[in-house]
């Protein structure tokens, strides 16, 4: 065999969870750190780009890397307990080991964006990888001209990184707007969908990009909301996902027609996406 | 490149010399042909017609150890590959797919897996003098004589046999067998072209791609792919028998204690291959697994990679459980261009 071999996973330790949010499919976030010193210090990803998490003897699943690289030597991941992998991922407790291969994909290209108005347009667990764009953009203040953030969930308790929230809307040229679906007791934000706030926000698309992620059918709101506010193709980024079993290109399944959601994306400006006939499907 | 000539007297001796090499010939099992080890004191003969099974398995096993591992451990072994092995009788059509495939695993990041089978095997090819009824290689870059992929090529003179070496490792072969052979002299260069130029004229199908690979995404909601899906049953089996097909699952496999992460072949025809964790599926009926099948063939694999990811073999025509025909599928796609 040869020396480099790309599937061989890396095992990381689980320094903190916490959940984001409850119920039936709740998100729970693990911070981990990878074992080896080399790992650590030559681990060098992008905001945007996935890796793939598992367990030994259960599996692996592509997920979004929801922290910036700005934050310091260690890997957040924000999971929804959904099929066999992710359930076992969240009986995972601090001191556990994870395995971790990757980065994998393409990433915003936020250093591209420099002088920049960013605004980012998430649902859900959308806004995990979100996430690191948002630090980003925190992390080289002075390098963009600002950040606004318009964050939705069908209720409160929907909403991952709740904590980050207030700090943000206090700091000079970064707002936070949220939102829920149906009005709730206490909740002192907006009430109503995601792309019928971004309408009511009416942002300028000058000198901005935007970038959004969340459920399809908001993606397809957003994105018709965004033209009629102006914003031009290139000036919209999201971020596709499909089903993986590589993350290098190989096993065939994340196509969206000729692009490989693992490799090609999963990061597309609206300019490309718009003529991949799959894209949306 | 040497030509060289094989007396088929000399055959029995020629396998005797490869037996202990982990030589792999066409062999039929039950009803199927496919490649399968030769014993010491066996001698295949080499018959008309293709294997049923494709012979990708060599190189991308149907289901293959990746690393194994310990419930609970996190050392993980992969598996040593380092016999090297010869393909004897791998048709050109074949050896040219694995050519195509290599692209795919080379692609950026390197498939250790793959490359390293593909770096052990000699090809020893065999010129097809009776192309099957659904061939279509010369459609498509091949031919029954093509030399892409092969290390040595074995055309079937009636008497003998001409061996051509394509490559230094087809030439290592050769010279261990050297003093079975003879110098090809130009009669039999001859011969070798009248049969593959009659060869060539028995191939009746043919596709014309020209304008398919740009011309498929216009034609992404034509009603045509509802009509030549319609009988799909979704068995895979066009996929699983496609030389150029090399998509794969990955699966955890535990006895006990003992555990091994491995990968199989799986396909685009099958619903789970793309169905999300969700219950969404963005490619949710036949109409658009068969769309993808095509797609994938002759538009986003020429897009990457700059060849058509099929090569004529009519493995996938033979065998459709309901008759689905890709010549059919192409020739409707080129009429709705």
């Amino acid at each position: 065999m040869t020396a480099e071999n790309p599937y061989i996973p890396y095992t990381a330790t689980v320094e903190e969870t916490w959940y984001e949010t409850g119920g039936d499919r709740c998100i729970k976030t693990f911070k981990v750190v990878f074992d080896d010193e080399d790992v650590r210090t030559n681990w060098n990803h992008r905001p945007g780009q996935c890796a793939m998490i598992g367990i030994l003897g259960v599996g692996e699943s592509m997920i979004s890397i929801s922290c910036s690289p700005t934050e310091g030597e260690f890997l957040r991941f924000s999971v929804m307990k959904m099929g066999k992998v992710t359930q076992a991922l969240h009986q995972l407790e601090p001191g556990d080991k994870m395995m971790v291969r990757g980065p994998y994909g393409n990433s915003f290209p936020v250093d591209d964006w420099h002088g920049k108005q960013i605004l980012t347009v998430g649902g859900g667990v959308g806004q995990a990888p979100l996430r690191p764009v948002v630090e980003y953009v925190k992390a080289n203040r002075d390098k963009y001209a600002g950040l606004t953030m318009i964050y939705g969930a069908r209720t409160s308790g929907d909403l991952c990184f709740k904590g980050e929230f207030e700090e943000m809307s206090k700091s000079d040229g970064l707002s936070c707007h949220l939102t829920i679906d149906v009005e709730e007791e206490g909740w002192g934000h907006n009430v109503g969908f995601v792309p019928q706030m971004l309408l009511d926000l009416n942002p300028s698309p000058e000198d901005t990009i935007v970038i959004t992620c969340g459920p399809p059918i908001m993606i397809r709101f957003v994105l018709e909301n965004l033209k009629k506010l102006g914003f031009a193709d290139e000036q919209i980024y999201t971020t596709l996902e499909n089903r993986m079993k590589c993350g290098i290109g190989k096993c065939g399944r994340c196509n969206a027609g000729g692009m490989y959601v693992c490799k090609d994306g999963p990061v597309f400006s609206y300019a490309v996406l718009k003529d991949i006939p799959e894209a949306f499907a | 490149m040497s030509a060289m000539l094989l007396n088929k007297e000399k055959w029995p001796e020629f396998i005797g010399k490869l037996t202990g090499k982990n030589l792999w010939a066409p062999k039929l099992e039950g009803e199927a042909m496919r490649f399968a080890p030769v014993a010491e004191d066996e001698v295949p003969e080499l018959t008309d017609g293709n294997t049923r099974i494709p012979p990708k398995n060599i190189v991308f096993p149907q289901t293959e150890t990746m690393y194994r591992f310990q419930l609970g451990d996190f050392e993980m072994k992969e598996p040593e590959l380092k016999e090297e092995m010869i393909l004897l009788g791998i048709r050109p059509c074949d050896a040219r797919a694995m050519v195509i495939v290599d692209k795919l695993f080379s692609w950026d990041v390197d498939d250790p897996y793959y490359l390293k089978r593909r770096e052990l095997v000699t090809l020893v090819g065999l010129a097809c003098s009776e192309p099957g009824l659904n061939c279509f290689c010369t459609s498509l870059g091949g031919g029954p004589a093509s030399t892409e992929g092969l290390d040595l090529l074995m055309v079937d003179l009636g008497d003998s046999y001409l061996l051509e070496t394509i490559t230094p490792k087809g030439e290592a072969l050769v010279s261990e067998v050297s003093e079975l052979l003879i110098e090809a002299d130009t009669e039999k260069i001859k011969m070798k072209k009248k049969m593959v130029s009659e060869s060539e004229g028995k191939i009746k199908r043919s596709v014309d791609h020209k304008g398919i690979p740009e011309g498929l995404p216009g034609l992404w909601e034509d009603p045509l792919w509802k009509s030549v899906s319609a009988s799909c049953l979704g068995c895979g089996t066009c996929t699983y028998l496609c030389p150029t097909c090399h998509c794969f699952d990955i699966q955890d496999e535990t006895e006990g204690f003992e555990a091994r992460r491995c990968r199989m072949w799986d396909s685009c025809m099958f619903e789970e291959y793309t169905l999300h964790t969700s219950g969404h599926n963005p490619r949710p009926t036949r109409r658009e697994r068969t769309r993808n099948r095509i797609n994938h063939k002759y538009n986003y694999y020429v897009d990457k990679f700059d060849v058509i990811a099929c090569v004529g073999c009519g493995r996938c025509i033979n065998l459709c459980p309901v008759n689905i025909d890709i010549v059919e599928i192409l020739r409707q796609v080129k009429e709705a261009l």
